[in-house]
Parts: structure tokens; sequence; C-alpha cells
């Protein structure tokens, strides 16, 4: 389903006509990719640039088809999201986890039939200051996320407080030109306060914790040339639930922008231990058209 | 007795990086006009200022702030600007920058699309990656003149 799903946008991104090409003004790649939560950022991390290539006078929009899979899970997020002037991002996002062989372990250990746990998230982020290419001091942004958990019986199950929660946080992204080689870095610093499980896919609050903490997350780019992006990302997360302990996040990326419509990003993940399966390893492959 | 056997060790790397900057600074006396040859010196930027003059033609999102300008005047400054900028023997004589743009009202996607075509004039003119980086972060500081903040 995802397959075909992602062959369609790639087809219909391939047939654009040419008329298509002035999408936004904004340079190429500046756009970040978007996140498993839909917010513009690389795939972990939302970061201070907006989605699509609208700048100060302009709108744009992204769509974006993303799939993690891990050894025990895999994850499929269909986002969206819309940018006025460069100043306010809006954006929607759905994951669904597949919880592959967990189902097992819910049906022997709780009794529970799932499969699969869907979440929706919305989202808003706000261009306060700066620029991220031009601003000697960088483009700062603030952002909220409102996650609303579809299937929270096996959150529940396992302690989660509540079915949807509300993320903050506030981002600061700089690209430093001629950095690193003669080539431009980017470095992007996150502070998000949240009591999400999982990203929220476990739910809200827990028997070990039941409010909101502040996690750092940051990651660096560096551009080979203007289409290519490799670079890491880090996401510190809460640990809420006694059931099983929470690992923060880390990936390894590449992105590829062979224009302004199109944007091609993969990555080694590592979500730690997920609900009582360990060490969580695999590859992320995202697709975004921009319009 | 680890502190003892590393300090000989630490004093030697604390001199070798007194070496290397050292170095570096008597190296800097010269002007380092490495980034104006990688542009080809000042015929090769002045192939890539008229490829940029081409493409701000075709672009309406900032031609008309180029009406009635004079094409030779503007090649021959933004030229000598550039040149001086990569650490050329050039000096630019044109207006300064901010009183120049002073009553045009450049906007964020303006400047964006001059950037872009600057860009695109430097692949055009097969200008290395990391020459086109060096230049941009030369014209960084010029940002808030041409914006007017």
């Amino acid at each position: 389903m995802i397959k075909r799903r992602l062959m369609t946008l790639t087809v219909a991104l391939l047939m654009a006509p040419a008329a298509m090409a002035d999408i936004g003004s904004r340079i190429w790649a500046t756009g970040g990719v978007t996140t498993i939560e839909g917010s513009a950022g690389g795939g972990l991390v939302p970061w201070a640039l907006l989605g699509s290539y609208a700048s100060d006078e302009e709108w744009g929009g992204t769509v974006a088809l993303s799939r993690a899979e891990v050894d025990d899970y895999s994850l499929s997020v269909t986002g969206a999201g819309l940018n006025w002037n460069n100043r306010l991002e809006i954006t929607v996002a759905r994951q669904t986890l597949d919880l592959d062989s967990l189902v097992f372990t819910l049906k022997d250990g709780f009794g529970l039939e799932q499969d699969e746990l869907n979440q929706d998230i919305f989202g808003a982020k706000v261009r306060l200051a700066g620029d991220v290419l031009y601003s000697p001091w960088g483009q700062w942004s603030a952002g909220v996320q409102y996650k609303r958990q579809r299937d929270f019986t096996v959150p529940s199950a396992i302690g989660a407080r509540d079915d949807s929660g509300t993320d903050v946080y506030v981002s600061g992204s700089k690209l430093f030109f001629a950095a690193v080689m003669e080539r431009n870095l980017l470095v992007n610093l996150t502070a998000r306060a949240t009591r999400a499980n999982q990203g929220g896919l476990l739910g809200f609050g827990g028997d070990r914790n039941n409010s909101h903490e502040l996690m750092m997350e940051g990651s660096v780019g560096l551009f080979l040339n203007r289409q290519w992006l490799v670079g890491a990302e880090y996401r510190q997360k809460p640990d809420n639930l006694g059931f099983a302990s929470e690992n923060d996040w880390w990936d390894l990326f590449v992105a590829w922008v062979p224009d302004r419509r199109l944007a091609v990003t993969g990555a080694l993940v590592n979500l730690g231990d997920v609900a009582t399966l360990e060490d969580q390893q695999g590859l992320y492959l995202s697709l975004q058209g921009s319009f | 007795m680890t502190n003892l056997n590393l300090k000989p060790l630490f004093v030697a790397l604390l001199s070798a990086i007194a070496l290397v900057l050292g170095g570096c600074q008597s190296l800097n006396n010269k002007p380092d006009d490495s980034l104006y040859q990688q542009l080809g010196e000042r015929e090769g930027i002045a192939n890539v200022v008229e490829d940029l003059l081409y493409l701000i033609v075709d672009d309406d999102r900032i031609n008309q702030q180029f009406k009635g300008m004079d094409v030779d005047q503007f090649h021959h400054n933004l030229t000598d600007q550039l040149c001086e900028l990569s650490g050329g023997p050039c000096t630019y004589t044109g207006r300064e920058m901010r009183e120049l743009h002073s009553d045009m009202a450049i906007t964020n996607t303006q400047f964006n699309a001059l950037a872009e075509n600057l860009i695109l004039a430097m692949e055009q003119n097969d200008i290395p990656t990391g020459a086109q980086n060096r230049l941009i972060k030369q014209l960084l500081p010029l940002y808030p003149d041409i914006r007017n903040l």
C-alpha cells in the first residue's frame, strides 16, 4: 500500500510540468525535509526552518511519505504542510506503528489484540527572527505539536496516563558558509517540553513521570554540494513508563534534493529500546514533494 | 605518576600548536587571493557577472528592480566589487551599498532570487562548490545593507 503511494507520488513529481519550476524563492534545500512528526526539519528532529520554499511574499506546501523499518517495528508516516510567507508553518501527520513481533507479547501478556498504533499530529511553527542563511545569529522559531493517540488501549495498559498531549519547542538553525573543507555546515538545536512516550505512540505521561520535561535535540549536516546533505541527529527522550525503559534516538542521514520539488532522505536510525524490545535499529526512507 | 609521564608530551604538543599557529600567522601577512584565483581572476568574475545579468533580465521576481540601469556600469562595478571581496587587485568605485538600495525596498524573496541567480551563474561558469561557498560568505555582510535592515 505504502509502496504504491510512494510510486504514485514519484511519478506525479516526475511528470510535473516545467511551469511548476518556480515554486518558491528560498535557496535549494533550505526548507529542510519532513520529520516523522510532520514539522520541517530532519528525520527525527524539527529545525527552525519552515517547510517548502515560500519566501516572504509567497505561499508553499509539502507532502511527504516516510517509512522506518527497525528490528521489531515499522513506522509509516504521511505528512503535509503549508507555509505562509516563510513566517508560519502548519502541518499534519498520521503515524502508523506496526507492532510486528510485539503483537504476541501483548496477546500473551495482556490479552490485547492490537497489531498497530495510530497517532495524528497537528503542528504549528512560527519563525520568530532571523534567516538561516543570511543572519549572523541564524534563524529562530517556536512550535507546538498537538498529538492524539488513536489506539489508546495498549498505551493505557502499559501505564500511559493520557491519549493526547502537546509538545512545545524552540529551535535555532544556522548555516555556516564554507565552514568545513569549504563546504556549508548546517547546525540545528531544539529544546522541547514534552511528556510523550516514544513520541506519543505509547501515550503521554506515566507512572515514573507525568509532567512535561525539557529535552534537547540537535543535528548537524554538511552540504557536499547544493543537492547532497549528509549529517547526524540526536534526540533526547523522556522515560515515563515503568513498564519499559525508553532511550534517546539518533540517526545518520543522507538527503538528496535534486531541485525544489523533490527531496529524498535515507537514514540509519537507532531508536534504542522500545516497549521491552531492545536496541531497535534499522533504515529510514522519506520522500517529500514541495509545491 | 601518569601526570608526570604525560607532561613532556603535553609541552611538545603545545609547542607544535604554537608553531603551526605562528606559521599560519606569517602566511597571512601575504594577502590571500586563492578565492580570486579560483574564480578565474577578473576575467572569470566578469563572465559570471555577465551570465548573472542575463538571468536577472529573465527573472520576473527582480527584473523590474533593474529597469533603467546602465548595464555596462553595473557590470563593471559588480565585477570590481566581487574581485575586491575575493581578494583580487580591484577597488569597488560604485556607490555605498546601503545608500544604493535604500529606496528599493528589497524583499527577502528578491534577495533570495538574486542569490539563486548568482549561484546559477557561477555553476554555468564551472566555479567549484568550495569557491562558490567562500564568495557567498564574503557577500553575507552586505545583506543588511541591501535589505535596508
